[in-house]
């Protein structure tokens, strides 16, 4: 009985640890290299012109990223032209999910004619550095100076079942208060989605 | 009058309907009706399933819980599926699901798009991937986002029907 509490109370503290790794709202979040579709490697330091990023963890399989996947597009086009372009990560291990290699990720962006950035967390470092569990999953972070600072984390609105019937757009409120200078409120939010497939 | 005659086949055919999908559909419910579930004081320990058909390891863990379900079957413990299927896809996709893997367990269909207002009222812990799962009896709740294996739940329910 004692051993079972104790193992209880050791796999709450190994979570609480994982969970803790990832970023916060108000932490400084690191820039990564990764592939994009076009073959090329994107960084968040190449987009000289952007005031702060929205970098959405997605996948091809998952039918509540899929769902969210056109308004991502129209929130790229919005928020891109205000300096806040999209970045898109596919994180699943694809010894797990053939369809998110980078062939797949392709096709899938060649598709719904994406107009951001599509690239693959090719060593699975990025998602856990970010603390991503699930897709879809956003990090929308502002330059500060030289740096960038996580402002919110969570969701995009609140029904991914129906664009027409959102009453809240969580993500677009974040951002439009950044624009406003604002921080964003709230800054976190949750929403059920595929947990990202690793081994 | 040809109207009258179509009018009420029409009804006998929708009334015929529902009571054959009544018998075969889960119950579908928003969180505020279903909360209820997550706090039923009794001393039955209920394992509390998050699941959808669509997702793969979910899919897997299914036979856990059924094998709990049965095996358990004479004492108090109780499994609930919770799925979070898409409310368009019951028909096509998880009454099919259902009857094709032969699941036994009690299924209910949680519909309300806003998770972000009542994911933190099923464990604070929980960031919103499935599968999730709550074991309780009473206050005595463990909650875990992540798969289970028969033997960790086994151990679970064990722990909590002492």
């Amino acid at each position: 009985m004692k051993k079972i509490l104790l193992l209880g109370v050791f796999s709450f503290l190994a979570f609480s640890l994982v969970v803790g790794a990832g970023y916060k709202v108000g932490d400084k979040a690191a820039d990564f290299k990764l592939q994009n579709v076009d073959g090329k490697y994107v960084s968040l330091a190449d987009f000289d012109d952007a005031r702060g990023f929205i970098v959405v963890f997605t996948c091809n399989g998952c039918p509540y990223a899929k769902a969210y996947q056109d308004r991502i597009i129209a929130l790229d086009k919005k928020y891109k032209a205000k300096g806040y372009p999209v970045v898109a990560i596919n994180p699943n291990d694809v010894d797990l999910r053939s369809e998110d290699k980078l062939e797949g990720m392709k096709k899938r962006s060649d598709e719904k004619g994406f107009t951001f950035p599509y690239l693959k967390d090719a060593k699975y470092e990025v998602y856990k550095t970010y603390g991503a569990t699930r897709t879809p999953q956003i990090y929308v972070l502002e330059k500060d100076g030289g740096e960038l600072v996580v402002k919110y984390i969570g969701t995009i609105d609140d029904n991914y079942q129906d664009a027409s019937a959102v009453k809240e757009a969580y993500l677009a409120n974040a951002v439009d208060a950044l624009l406003a200078g604002n921080d964003p409120d709230p800054n976190s939010t949750k929403a059920i989605g595929c947990t990202i497939k690793q081994k | 009058m040809r109207f009258g005659v179509i009018n009420i086949t029409g009804l006998v055919i929708i009334w015929l309907l529902s009571s054959y999908t009544h018998k075969h559909q889960p119950k579908v419910l928003t969180f505020d009706d279903f909360e209820p579930h997550l706090h039923l004081q009794n001393d039955t320990t209920y394992l509390v399933n998050f699941w959808a058909s669509w997702c793969t390891p979910c899919v897997k863990e299914l036979p856990a819980f059924e094998r709990i379900g049965e095996e358990y079957r004479h004492q108090k413990v109780k499994v609930l599926l919770v799925s979070l299927d898409f409310p368009k896809q019951i028909e096509s996709r998880l009454l099919p699901f259902l009857e094709n893997n032969k699941i036994h367990s009690e299924v209910l269909v949680l519909n309300d798009p806003d998770a972000n207002k009542w994911i933190d009222k099923v464990d604070p812990a929980w960031s919103g991937s499935i599968p999730a799962t709550l074991i309780y009896q009473m206050g005595d709740r463990t909650f875990r986002e992540g798969v289970y294996t028969y033997e960790e739940l086994k151990q679970i329910v064990e722990q909590k029907i002492k």
